[in-house]
């Protein structure tokens, strides 16, 4: 698939596609510090539209890029909801792009998007196939009929999916059928989960063998108490789960986690969103078993790039309004820790400075508070005469406001006019007003961050909207990006 | 004393959301000895305040400030705060409540000595109630165009009208999304770069508790139109001039200190002029040790810049530990300056209409026109 516009429009169009892309990077539609989630709603859905209509290549193509499940739901349904305008060469792409990214969803999300698409009363051919490809992918039918009970449901009358079909000699299939469909039909079933599920509305030992979030709802019907409960179930969780369970478990209000978590393989804005919750004096106490899981998971999303990114400066927000709200708690502050740890995995050793706008020092006792004096830190940070300057703050530079975009200003006309230093503002929040993240100055190239572990790839992709490369370089790389993508597909799926 | 001296604040970065501008105001050092609390009242905020005999003063009072001036502010515990039991103590096992008891709603005086070395007053109230009594007992001498309610009465019942900052479009989103600085003591709040309020206090402790009670306070009727008409007032963005000079990393340094010395500049004398330029006649509220209680009303000028009344504590040199104004709208500085005028001429007609420079006939409109209309004669 190559993607092409006139070259003389070819300009106006790349940043169209930047925006959208910094747009569907960091929006998930729920409520930020300075905006409401309706307001969230309303400038993505217009976006979402302005692209589809005049970009539907691009559109299609932001599905292989890093953007967030959000927003990969919302393409895949634009794309679905109108099939009409696209030709059937386009349409044979989408439909890889579509398989390829469902593959990578977390099953509850494509099981949403299933249940909208139904609502939607969008039931054409290559929306049941591609439905029915996915859920033929499913590892196990038997536990999607436990877990996502109704979204299956939903799925299965949709797509008229017949459940024991052919190849299913052990039968199951047809079971899970029943199950979904007719219950109380079968005394017992031959299938472990779905007896279990059976047998939990009367034995609380059988409550153990479901999926956490089934078994919660047994465990409050039964009244169990949580703590047990919870130490009973750690090894049915998933590692998110497991994660988000912990503070439940230990116990204790701030004693150690339980021996079973080992923190170094969760994601790593995942751990610095759970270290931010902890308090202050659990940070302190654990500060060595924290800073060692966040550094291991930085180096392992640092992967190739490590330590090659030569003397590394960085300019880290934690001015108050990187409490994010309450639906998205704290994330711009861990978006910016996990730079943090990410950036030192990155520099060469030894050559990374981080500059909070606090003026605290000490990364593991991070808060939210203050104002952001973006200027002087930027100053303080070009002082160091790094070869790389990164900026991770949500644009709203108010001590004095503007400075730091006249700042780099001065030092890109003025001082470096030969770009010895490499300077990028990565914005974790997305302002709906402007329809893109809130940028510091022209002549920075801004990209929406949502977690820090694509760091690499958004440089990459922030490259481009500093008008040094055309527009054709840009419309390459997502050539490239789409080639990979749909080549390697599944490969990334998460649990 | 008849100026404000605002000396020890400095002037921060302003932070504009929507019509409203919030400039912080910093303290290199706190007030020493000084500490106020927020006291919460109940009934939706609905109170009467008993002034004296037969005198009661009648407003939303949602909530109450207690100044303590005995040194030991550091330590005392902050509103809400509940003494339990230790946990492995045998009375730890029993729940703490979850409730407090909040205070009923009939306060006595504005301002009450509490046990120890503290005192609590009602905030703007204090300088509302000192607005409202302005000549409050009416005609001295019994002239013949008085009414005979007038010379009994005096002009009770006053009232004048004010709103919620709930009802100030934009107050409560900015003043939520408000980065506080570290240090910061006070703010002034602008609404289309009208002075809405200023609000000081000795610690910035105290100021990170009471920064959201400014959503509580009143304000005037002009600058509840300014917010709700007011187009979004522009950000004051730093600009750095493309000199011919050599750049350097320094010289960027020095440009960036010089914005901020600038924007410092400017607010202090084109925004705020009008509240720390102007005199005013200040009532001493109470005397509490180093520290005074005072309230101030405007020389009631029409027609000039905004005017505002307000409550300050000084300290024993006259600088202000805390600080908090209300913007009179144009009717209601109308009707202090013809109070004024009135009373200055032992409430004879003509002779303030001499003072005025106007006729007789228009001194009586005038005083119709400002709602005073009780204290005349119907044929005067």
């Amino acid at each position: 698939m190559t993607i092409s516009t006139g070259t003389d429009s070819g300009l106006v169009a790349a940043e169209d596609v930047l925006l959208f892309v910094n747009a569907a990077i960091t929006s998930t539609g729920q409520r930020e510090f300075r905006s409401t989630a309706y307001q969230q709603q309303l400038s993505l859905e217009f976006l979402h539209e302005y692209v589809r209509v005049n970009y539907r290549r691009v559109y299609a193509a932001a599905l292989a890029l890093d953007i967030n499940d959000h927003n990969a739901v919302l393409i895949v349904r634009g794309l679905l909801e109108h099939a009409a305008d696209a030709g059937a060469e386009e349409k044979r792409t989408e439909g890889r792009l579509i398989a390829a990214r469902l593959a990578r969803l977390p099953p509850q999300r494509v099981y949403r998007l299933f249940r909208a698409l139904r609502a939607a009363r969008v039931n054409n051919r290559r929306t049941r196939a591609i439905m029915r490809d996915w859920l033929a992918a499913r590892p196990d039918p038997a536990h999607d009929a436990v877990k996502y009970r109704s979204g299956l449901k939903t799925a299965a009358r949709h797509v008229h999916l017949r459940f024991g079909g052919t190849g299913e000699p052990g039968g199951t299939g047809d079971e899970t059928g029943d199950f979904l469909f007719r219950p109380g039909h079968r005394t017992s079933y031959r299938h472990g989960l779905l007896d279990a599920w059976r047998r939990a509305h009367y034995e609380q030992g059988a409550v153990e063998e479901l999926p956490f979030t089934v078994a919660e709802g047994f465990a409050a019907r039964r009244g169990m108490k949580r703590e047990v409960f919870l130490e009973r179930m750690a090894p049915r969780m998933t590692r998110l789960e497991r994660l988000r369970t912990l503070g439940q478990r230990a116990s204790g209000d701030d004693a150690r986690p339980p021996a079973d978590v080992d923190l170094t393989v969760m994601p790593l804005t995942r751990l610095a969103l759970y270290v931010l919750s902890l308090g202050f004096e659990a940070r302190s106490a654990r500060r060595a078993e924290l800073t060692d899981a966040l550094r291991t998971a930085a180096r392992r999303a640092a992967g190739p790039h490590a330590g090659g990114w030569g003397r590394v400066a960085a300019v880290l927000d934690d001015s108050y309004s990187s409490s994010g709200s309450g639906e998205k708690r704290r994330r711009p502050l861990a978006v910016a820790l996990a730079c943090h740890f990410l950036l030192e995995a990155l520099a060469a050793p030894g050559a990374y400075s981080p500059l909070w706008t606090s003026g605290r020092a000490d990364p593991l006792l991070v808060r939210p508070w203050g104002p952001t004096p973006l200027g002087i830190r930027v100053l303080d940070a070009l002082d160091l005469t790094p070869h790389r300057l990164v900026i991770v703050s949500d644009g709203w530079d108010n001590a004095p406001p503007g400075l730091a975009g006249e700042v780099l200003r001065v030092w890109r006309t003025r001082l470096d006019p030969d770009r010895r230093t490499a300077v990028v503002h990565v914005n974790p929040v997305y302002d709906a007003d402007g329809f893109d993240v809130r940028r510091l100055a022209p002549s920075v190239p801004t990209a929406g961050v949502r977690d820090a572990e694509d760091l690499p790839a958004l440089v990459e992709i922030a490259g481009f909207a500093e008008g040094r490369t055309g527009a054709a370089a840009l419309y390459a790389y997502l050539d490239r990006q789409v080639a990979r993508f749909v080549s390697d597909d599944g490969a990334g799926a998460t649990s | 004393m008849n100026r404000l001296e605002l000396t020890g604040l400095t002037t921060g970065p302003a932070q504009v959301w929507g019509g409203i501008r919030l400039v912080p105001l910093v303290r290199e050092q706190p007030v020493g000895g000084l500490r106020l609390h927020e006291e919460l009242y109940s009934d939706h905020g609905h109170g009467v305040v008993d002034l004296g005999p037969r005198t009661h003063y009648a407003s939303v009072v949602p909530h109450g400030f207690v100044a303590d001036w005995s040194g030991e502010g550091e330590q005392s515990a902050a509103y809400g705060t509940q003494l339990g039991a230790a946990a492995d103590s045998t009375a730890g096992n029993r729940p703490a409540p979850r409730t407090a008891r909040l205070q009923r709603h009939r306060h006595h005086r504005m301002a009450k000595r509490r046990p120890g070395d503290r005192l609590r007053f009602l905030p703007l109230h204090l300088a509302l109630e000192g607005y409202l009594a302005l000549h409050f007992g009416g005609p001295a001498v019994a002239w013949e165009e008085w009414s005979r309610q007038a010379l009994r009465d005096g002009l009770s019942p006053r009232a004048e009208d004010a709103y919620l900052g709930w009802s100030v479009r934009g107050l409560g989103d900015a003043l939520r999304v408000f980065e506080i600085h570290p240090g910061q003591c006070g703010v002034m709040v602008y609404a289309a770069d009208a002075l809405a309020a200023a609000f000081v206090l000795p610690h910035p402790d105290d100021y990170r508790l009471l920064h959201p009670s400014l959503v509580e306070d009143l304000y005037g009727e002009l600058i509840h139109q300014y917010a709700l008409y007011g187009a979004p007032v522009p950000d004051f963005a730093a600009r750095i001039p493309d000199g011919p000079q050599p750049w350097s990393l320094a010289a960027l340094r020095a440009a960036a200190r010089e914005c901020e010395r600038e924007w410092a500049e400017a607010h202090d004398t084109l925004f705020a002029g009008e509240l720390l330029d102007s005199s005013y006649a200040f009532d001493r509220v109470y005397r509490m040790g180093p520290f005074t209680l005072w309230r101030f009303l405007p020389p009631f000028r029409p027609g000039g810049a905004g005017q505002h009344i307000g409550e300050t504590i000084t300290d024993h040199k006259g600088q202000v530990a805390y600080l908090k104004t209300f913007r009179l709208s144009e009717a209601q500085i109308r009707r202090g300056h013809l109070l004024h005028r009135l009373a200055d001429a032992d409430w004879r007609i003509a002779a303030a209409a001499r003072a005025l420079g106007t006729t007789e006939e228009e001194v009586v409109r005038r005083i119709r026109a400002a709602g005073f209309d009780s204290l005349l004669r119907a044929r005067a």
